[in-house]
């Protein structure tokens, strides 16, 4: 009876080990499309691997536990002295702080500070992303290169952003809606902020992913490195329309990107 | 003199003794009934969120009348969905886990595995019950105000859930959250008390600290945790109660504009609540997880006849736990606009927390070792439990680390993670513990046959739900979605939707055949011997159910562990605590 | 070579520990450290903000310091009295027990007529929980909520007290019983001095 129930749970816990290597093997992260993105991948990829392994070698080992210890009467070893309970357990415990830690330290923070502690470089493209309920509103300097002004104290239904029509700066400013166009290969910083709740900035392709919060400027960057559409997804609850609080960025060719610029100044 | 009164002093009335009971063994199966109704509450929420996922747009006849505001003309709403979400993880988290691990193996054991007649303030362990319940109602009752229970998720982020404006939920649902987790707070303060109290002072003769099973070890931890971090959420509570309703403004700044205008408050930052909240909420999961981790390896040498492996590196691990729970809390916070150097410091101190937990991941593997396995149901939970600690703390190296956490943070690779470790690893030890402890609780057995069926359905079903959203997390669809038609890059993953819901109706389904095992075995059940499983702790030396007072007029005395399984020499393969070296050699 | 593990743990008697102190002072010392975090949360909360704001109100412009002062002076009095009535309880000395718990509460009760007035003349400057005319509207909220919760936990500790005295009274009341009262009451003092500090001070 005990030999039968420890076969079949070794089985089972044998194949729960297979398929989650199966499973883990397959693609799962959406196509890359950012330069810093490939060092997120990295990380994840590593971890994958290694945590794979050790999810492999620790079923295998419970499922024969359980199948050869299923099948004796009489314990064959009882108490283990402190020293071998010691070593056993470091000697594991240290395989995976290992790969815990040294795979932060070594892929992850590198790529981490990059992304966060690193000044975006002089050509970075500049836009304003503010997030409302459920609305990303999108705001370029124009061929100044300076923001106009904005308080909130201006806030309304047809200025949503609150600018100043009395400041020259603000004149050649382009707004946008739930659009994002930007130059492949340029680095793009984002200076986000919320008019109401908390919002989060998720580029899945680019392996971007920012909380937008109110009374906070938060400035990012990143480079996108592939030309088309990738979505932009809210990725902190906000609200009833958090599902559908859906952007877009269009990534462009140098050539491309000016013309829309035009376009969109004159229309 | 007191602790004898106790015990020659028996209620005779109903309401005494099963209503307003100060017997711990009655206040431990209280609060575990308690958990399998809020647990039928929670997890018929779970299963509408899941219809939803499998068919959204749908129409539903019947929430269509039973929640005619939520579910307006049989089509479900958002902030209905959010409402479920939300109340969901409320009460899985703190209204079913907690009061079944932490109230109810927690009320039930202490006593007994110390060798104490009750706990050290019966009267406000009590009080600790009944503070609950009312909390367990308001939780409840909030579907019924106006627009409808708190829809802010269970973290509670401002401004969403300080502003009324923000959605229909932060009404009046999320000031009755509030005041549910003020009761709650209150409840586990007195008992977390109680436990810590009872466990320093009231063991008997002989039971040193060492010599304590580990589940009371991690019961002990575990209330010690509890008490430290739950205070600054109150503080943070109370200050949310008088964001939303007397005009202050600690998590709001200025400029916020809802509608068609601008809020006056100015001054605060949505990012203090994040920190306060998650530095109880992150203890708050191994308040969780401990009890569980102490439940499995406590129940591998019963079904192994062999000693547990590593007893004292399993002690001061829990410890660096522990220690290590309370300044973690920003790995919450990676992508939230906090300072990337304090990110670094999380990240490192984080992943730190893998050493103690692989050292007892490895502790219950080699507990097998050389072992004679049996596999009734409570060994079949455990080996469960096993294999979801292993997966799910596997996840938490990838969220742990801040690099990988950009792209997972707010994913559903963090719904599939903590349901496997503050949902399967839990539950499965709490199942273990039920079907271990049901004889000394009620003198039957359950029933082994339906034990094994629910074992073999939930296990599988368990694993395989939420392996596959670790999954679609990585394919970046986000928590928290009502729907996911808007997305395309989401159609792929999401697509496994339907597979995912479909088990998971299975896995509620399943859950029925426990409940009925329970309260048929609770009166039909097989009469159950003093020590069925032949066990060497304290709770079998007493009679099967035990009655108030615990073991009459001497209390036990302890002579040795509680993991003398297989001593060699000895008559019988186990040796209770109780039995002195004379009898056969003590061996630790 | 299995008795060589034996066990090095000394032999546990039974009964009361740590420091045998018993349960019901573990649990008071315990429900102290528990408040007391309670406390640590909102002074931190409080600071925090107070560090962050650019105008946070100066404080000699809005307090009496030698008002405070007395207050204070009132309140830490109050613990002397009845760390007094503490020492005559041990000794059995049911009489000065109850002139000096009695002493403590009317230091405390004093102390609570002195915040209610502070209070009520702030509130007719202008001061609410919303604004407040000498700068950061937080500064209003935090004093309330942070000095309101201290004065309910002096409240709590004057019915308490007050108990403690009825029993005391009548007799029946134990050395141990009016010591955990004492506890609490240091404690709802020492907080005192972290607020009056955190307030009135920096």
């Amino acid at each position: 009876m005990e030999r039968r129930s420890g076969l079949i749970l070794a089985i089972v816990i044998w194949l729960i080990g297979a398929g989650v290597v199966m499973m883990g093997a397959r693609t799962w992260l959406p196509p890359l499309a950012s330069e810093h993105g490939a060092g997120i991948d990295a990380m994840i990829n590593f971890t994958m691997t290694a945590t794979g392994g050790l999810i492999l070698l620790g079923h295998i080992v419970l499922g024969l536990f359980v199948w050869k210890f299923s099948r004796q009467d009489k314990i064959t070893f009882r108490l283990a002295g402190p020293r071998m309970e010691r070593r056993w357990s470091l000697a594991v415990a240290l395989l995976v702080a290992a790969i815990a830690e040294g795979g932060v330290l070594v892929i992850g923070l590198p790529v981490w500070a990059k992304v966060y502690d690193t000044a975006s470089p002089a050509n970075a493209l500049i836009i304003e992303v503010t997030t409302e309920q459920f609305a990303w509103n999108v705001r370029y300097a124009g061929p100044d290169g300076v923001f106009g002004r904005a308080d909130p104290k201006r806030y309304s239904l047809d200025n949503v952003l609150g600018q100043d029509p009395d400041d020259p700066a603000g004149r050649d400013d382009i707004v946008d809606l739930n659009m994002i166009h930007v130059e492949v290969n340029r680095p793009v910083l984002i200076r986000l902020r919320s008019k109401d709740v908390l919002h989060g900035f998720f580029l899945p392709h680019l392996r971007v992913k920012q909380d937008s919060v109110p009374g906070m400027k938060i400035d990012f960057w990143f480079v996108p490195n592939k030309t088309g559409s990738f979505e932009l997804a809210c990725a902190e609850l906000c609200g009833l329309g958090h599902y559908e609080m859906r952007g877009v960025l269009v990534v462009m060719t140098p050539d491309e990107f000016r013309k829309w610029k035009e376009e969109k100044r004159n229309g | 003199m007191a602790e004898l009164a106790h015990g020659v002093h028996r209620p005779r009335s109903f309401i005494a003794r099963y209503v307003f009971s100060t017997d711990h063994k009655v206040i431990g199966i209280q609060y575990m009934i308690t958990a399998m109704f809020m647990a039928i509450a929670g997890g018929a929420l779970a299963m509408i969120v899941r219809m939803q996922l499998a068919w959204p747009g749908e129409k539903w006849r019947l929430l269509g009348k039973m929640f005619p505001d939520g579910v307006e003309g049989d089509i479900m709403k958002p902030e209905f969905y959010l409402s479920l979400m939300t109340m969901h993880g409320t009460i899985m988290i703190f209204f079913v886990v907690s009061l079944a691990l932490i109230g109810g193996f927690g009320n039930f054991l202490i006593p007994l595995q110390i060798g104490a007649r009750d706990m050290a303030f019966p009267f406000l362990n009590m009080l600790s019950f009944w503070t609950i319940v009312p909390a367990c109602l308001i939780m409840l009752g909030s579907f019924a105000v106006e627009g409808g229970a708190a829809q802010a998720g269970w973290t509670a982020y401002p401004p969403l859930s300080a502003v009324g404006a923000a959605v229909p939920g932060s009404q009046w649902g999320q000031t009755l959250w509030i005041l549910g987790m003020a009761l709650f707070i209150a409840s586990f303060t007195m008992g977390g008390l109680n436990f810590v109290c009872t466990i320093l002072d009231q063991r008997t003769k002989g039971m040193s600290l060492m010599r304590m099973p580990i589940t009371i070890w991690t019961l002990f931890i575990s209330s010690a945790i509890g008490l430290l971090a739950f205070p600054p959420l109150l503080a943070a509570a109370i200050l949310l109660l008088f964001d939303r309703h007397f005009g202050t403004s600690f998590f709001l700044p200025s400029g916020l504009y809802f509608g068609n205008g601008l809020l006056p408050n100015s001054g605060g930052t949505p990012l203090l609540w994040q920190h306060l909240f998650w530095f109880l909420g992150h203890p708050e999961v191994y308040v969780l997880i401990l009890p569980a981790l102490g439940i499995t390896l406590d129940m591998l040498p019963v079904f192994s006849r062999k000693p547990v492996f590593g007893y004292r590196l399993t002690v001061y691990c829990l410890y660096a736990i522990a220690a290590l729970s309370m300044i973690v809390w920003g790995h919450h916070m990676y992508v939230s606009g906090m300072s990337p150097y304090i990110g670094e410091f999380f990240a490192i101190g984080t992943l730190s927390i893998t050493v103690p937990s692989a050292i007892i991941g490895v502790n219950m593997i080699a507990s097998l070792w050389g072992g004679s396995l049996r596999f009734p149901t409570p060994m079949l939970f455990t080996i469960g439990t096993i294999i979801m600690f292993g997966t799910g703390g596997f996840g938490g190296i990838f969220l742990g680390n801040a690099t990988s956490d950009i792209q997972l943070h707010d994913t559903y690779f963090v719904v599939g993670h903590f349901h496997l470790m503050i949902g399967g690893v839990t539950l499965m030890a709490a199942f273990a513990g039920v079907y271990y402890w049901f004889p000394k609780m009620f003198g039957r057995m359950m029933n082994e046959t339906l034990g094994k069926l629910h074992f073999w359905v939930t296990m599988p079903a368990f694993y395989v739900l939420f392996l596959a959203q670790h999954f679609q997390g990585l394919g970046g669809m986000p928590r928290r979605y009502f729907d996911f038609d808007k997305f395309e890059y989401l159609q792929k993953v999401a697509a496994a939707n339907l597979h995912v819901s479909l088990t998971a109706f299975v896995l509620g389904a399943v859950q029925f055949v426990f409940l009925f095992n329970f309260f048929w075995s609770a009166f039909k059940g097989a009469r159950s011997v003093k020590n069925p499983w032949c066990a060497t702790t304290l709770e079998w030396t007493e009679a099967s159910p035990a009655p108030h007072g615990n073991w009459g007029e001497q209390l036990p005395e302890v002579h040795r562990w509680p993991y003398d399984y297989s001593v060699p020499g000895a008559a019988e393969d186990f040796t209770p605590q109780t039995a002195p070296a004379t009898v056969a050699p003590v061996t630790f | 070579m299995e008795a060589a593990i034996e066990t090095r743990e000394a032999y546990w008697e039974g009964g009361r520990g740590p420091f045998g102190i018993g349960w019901s002072k573990l649990m008071m010392w315990l429900f102290i450290v528990t408040d007391g975090l309670v406390f640590a949360g909102f002074l931190a909360i409080y600071g925090f903000l107070r560090i962050a704001s650019p105008n946070w109100p100066d404080r000699s412009h809005i307090f009496h310091l030698d008002f405070i002062a007395l207050m204070t002076f009132t309140l830490i009095t109050s613990s002397a009295t009845m760390a007094t009535a503490v020492g005559a309880a041990r000794k059995g000395d049911r009489k000065t027990v109850g002139r000096f718990l009695a002493l403590t509460i009317v230091g405390g009760a004093a102390f609570l007529g002195m915040q209610a007035y502070e209070w009520s003349s702030l509130i007719r400057a202008g001061a609410t929980l919303e604004a407040n005319p000498w700068g950061a509207p937080l500064f209003g909220a935090c004093f309330f909520i942070i000095t309101g919760f201290h004065g309910s936990h002096v409240l709590s500790g004057l019915i308490v007290l007050a108990i403690t005295m009825a029993r005391s009274a009548a007799g029946k009341s134990r050395p141990a019983g009016i010591e955990l009262a004492g506890l609490y009451w240091h404690f709802v003092d020492l907080v005192w001095v972290f607020v009056f500090t955190l307030f009135y001070l920096i």
